[in-house]
């Protein structure tokens, strides 16, 4: 079934998402949800291939525990968007919150804008599953924190003079993954568990192939924002608080 | 400079018994034995597990404690001595597995159950009905009935989703990485045979679990690992995992070690990575935010099953779950602080929390005063290590109790505190493919299935005792326990009388 379209104006989350489910169930593969203001949950659970345009401004845990669908905000978005999604799209044409991708095992989350704190914390790969996370704009402290797999790339798009593209602890206590970040990264902002490695060809044709993406749903330039400079951050080891304990 | 820390134990082999056939050597995981010609022991190795000792076919093996008794101290005991030695040798923090073994009161042997005498007639068991269901989850204030005039009756309340149990015992959260697969799967079908749960942990579910689901509870802890809409879906009931008795305000690290490939299968991360569960869920910093997972869960699940939340018993216990409860939790599981764990510091698991006993009582009085203890079923674990335990548990408030220690004790565990090494010698706790064998996992769900059936006779002897046919009678019933040895302070907590009064 085709298009249909969904408003939200004056709904409760439960009101809101009763219905989007009910939609879903009845085989609606495109819903429009129009004059969304902060209601939570928004394809929360849902697990199947169908397309959400969210008119507004969803609120937290866009996407939770979500399982294939993808989900296009016109608009910013709020806290935890995308805690712990299994598979599926997620974009946020404007800004977005903390803890974005919260234990993520897979799916995509582009943001064409800034994003909060502890953005990407703890997402974790397992075979197929490789959850990515690219920000166009610039992050708060604890980027990629505990991250344990996937790829987050950061790319401090418009961003004012002198402003840093990232905030401190970056990839604290992380254990795997990699993490790009278009800017400079000074020596001082990463967590001590992580090394800032030149990057390879193969880091190029990676970068290259997931950054076409993003710039085809944001219209931007390519071969803008390829020209960096990039950084790379990866794992000093995988067992980072292996050495603490007496057996 | 020398280093000498002597061993704990002693393995004595009678030589004149010994037919050399070296099972023990085999059996010992711990690599304390070896043989040359006879049997050998490296006593510094030895836990006393008693592998050896049960599997010697001429009874020729004892584990003794060492007698080299350091000069009396009672302040500077042996294991404090210890300690230093080890942690002066390699700079890290002590770990331990099992629960609290410090000699800190235990409430439960304080309190008596009282019975019938004359003024009110006890019950046989026997011979007359016996109820222990029980049913988890969060109930109304209030029932509404619609009447049609002619006689019939409709409940109009719409009622939360409730989970039956045939008995007040659930199986608590032990996750597989911290347990064997045998372990889970006997588990879930001695849940299911008894009509009962278990609990996931925050290890995922195995795929071969899945059949089980309607008896199994599923965690969501800060690691979030093993966890997609399958997972939510198979089970039971979803529980928000904040915290552990044994380790309240800490996270976890799994060893990379223990990652296996079906176990990082099972939780859905590398084979060989740590496992690292962050102390908080970095989405819950307040009762707020844990509204917004506990709806993010129901939303996932379509409000279909109860979503609880454990929390171990620390000082504020009560107020925290008042904002648990008001959270939107169905249920609340309650972790003393000697409850069970796979590894943590000592030094934590010694150190902090408070008895479930008391925290239980000051849950329930505190959710009773604020008209809110309806909303939620209250689960007590962190020992319970009795079918009076369970009575006097539910007698101080509780709804179910959680058995961990007590079901791995059932499944041949001797306590020896060795968990956090994956060596376990009766393939408990440990991931090693030889010793995971030494669970059988048919035989295991007897055993435990045996323990629930025993503890249930033993229940409804006592209700039997007391004069009462149902277990929901004595919910809360604080009147029906006695203390004996408790300062006035203490019974107030607990709200129970001392024995003569």
């Amino acid at each position: 079934m085709a298009l249909v379209k969904h408003d939200a104006r004056g709904l409760s989350f439960r009101e809101l998402n009763e219905k989007l489910h009910r939609l879903v169930a009845e085989g609606v593969d495109t819903i429009d949800l129009v004059n969304v203001n902060g209601q939570r949950y928004i394809g929360t659970g849902l697990a199947r291939q169908v397309r959400l345009n969210i008119y507004g401004t969803p609120g937290s845990d866009l996407g939770a525990f979500m399982d294939g669908p993808e989900i296009y905000v016109h608009g910013s978005g709020q806290d935890a968007i995308g805690n712990t999604m299994n598979s599926g799209t997620i974009i946020i044409n404007g800004d977005a919150g903390n803890v974005l991708g919260l234990s993520m095992r897979g799916g995509k989350i582009f943001v064409r804008g800034n994003v909060g704190y502890r953005v990407g914390i703890h997402i974790k790969a397992y075979g197929e599953n490789l959850p990515k996370i690219i920000v166009g704009g610039v992050a708060g402290d604890f980027f990629g924190e505990y991250m344990a797999g996937g790829r987050m790339i950061l790319l401090g798009l418009d961003r004012a003079p002198g402003q840093p593209v990232v905030g401190d602890f970056v990839g604290t206590g992380m254990h795997g993954g990699t993490i790009y970040i278009r800017g400079e990264v000074e020596e001082h902002q990463l967590g001590k568990e992580v090394g800032l490695m030149e990057l390879t060809a193969e880091d190029e044709d990676i970068l290259a192939e997931d950054l076409a993406e993003f710039a085809s749903i944001y219209n931007l330039s390519l071969e803008e924002i390829m020209k960096g400079p990039f950084v790379k951050l990866v794992p000093l080891s995988h067992r980072p608080y292996g050495q603490l304990y007496v057996y | 400079m020398i280093s000498f820390i002597p061993s704990d134990f002693k393995v004595l082999v009678q030589e004149e018994t010994c037919i050399k056939c070296r099972r023990c050597v085999r059996e010992c995981s711990f690599e304390a034995l070896s043989f040359d010609q006879r049997v050998l022991a490296d006593h510094s190795r030895c836990v006393a597990c008693h592998r050896c000792v049960a599997i010697c076919p001429t009874g020729a093996i004892t584990v003794v404690k060492n007698p080299l008794a350091f000069r009396e101290n009672a302040n500077w005991n042996e294991e404090l001595i210890k300690n230093v030695y080890r942690q002066a040798r390699v700079g890290g923090k002590l770990l331990t597995g099992t629960g609290n073994d410090k000699p800190y009161p235990i409430y439960w042997d304080h309190l008596l159950i009282d019975a019938a005498q004359v003024t009110n007639p006890s019950i046989d068991p026997l011979r007359e009905p016996m109820e222990l269901r029980t049913y988890l989850g969060s109930k109304p204030a209030r029932l509404d009935f619609y009447y049609d005039g002619t006689g019939g009756f409709k409940l109009t309340t719409v009622l939360e989703p409730q989970i039956k149990l045939e008995t007040p015992i659930i199986f608590a959260g032990m996750s597989y990485g911290a347990v064997s697969l045998n372990v889970h799967k006997a588990l879930a079908e001695a849940a299911r045979r008894a009509g009962t749960l278990m609990n996931s942990g925050e290890g995922g579910l195995h795929d071969s679990l899945y059949p089980y689901g309607e008896n199994i509870v599923v965690q969501v802890a800060s690691g979030r690992f093993g966890i997609n809409r399958a997972y939510l879906e198979r089970a039971a009931a979803v529980e928000i995992k904040i915290g552990q008795g044994a380790k309240p305000g800490i996270g976890g690290h799994l060893p990379g070690e223990k990652v296996t490939e079906e176990i990082s299968r099972t939780r859905m991360i590398p084979q060989g990575t740590d496992a690292l569960s962050p102390a908080p869920h970095h989405d819950i910093y307040s009762i707020e935010d844990l509204r917004q997972l506990i709806y993010a869960i129901k939303e996932a699940v379509r409000y279909q099953k109860p979503v609880g939340v454990k929390i171990s018993a620390v000082h504020n216990v009560a107020a925290i779950a008042s904002g648990v409860v008001r959270a939107g939790a169905d249920f609340i599981t309650i972790d003393g602080f000697r409850g069970g764990t796979g590894a943590t510091p000592t030094i934590i698991r010694d150190h902090v929390g408070i008895p479930i006993e008391l925290a239980l009582a000051a849950v329930d009085d505190r959710l009773r005063q604020e008209g809110i203890r309806h909303q939620a079923s209250l689960i007590a674990s962190g020992s319970i290590r009795s079918s009076a335990d369970v009575l006097k548990a539910i007698a101080l408030g509780a709804d179910a109790v959680a058995i961990g220690t007590a079901a791995l004790i059932a499944l041949g565990c001797q306590m020896c505190q060795k968990c956090y090494t994956g060596r376990c010698a009766w393939g408990i706790t440990t991931q090693r493919p030889d010793l995971v064998d030494r669970v059988d996992p048919e035989e295991g769900a007897e055993r435990l299935y045996n323990l629930l059936r025993a503890w249930s006779l033993e229940i409804k002897e006592i209700l039997g005792a007391l004069g009462l046919n149902s277990i929901e009678s004595l919910r809360g019933s604080r009147e029906r326990l006695r203390a004996v040895g408790l300062t006035d302070t203490e019974m107030a907590i607990l709200g129970v009388k001392p024995a003569g009064r």
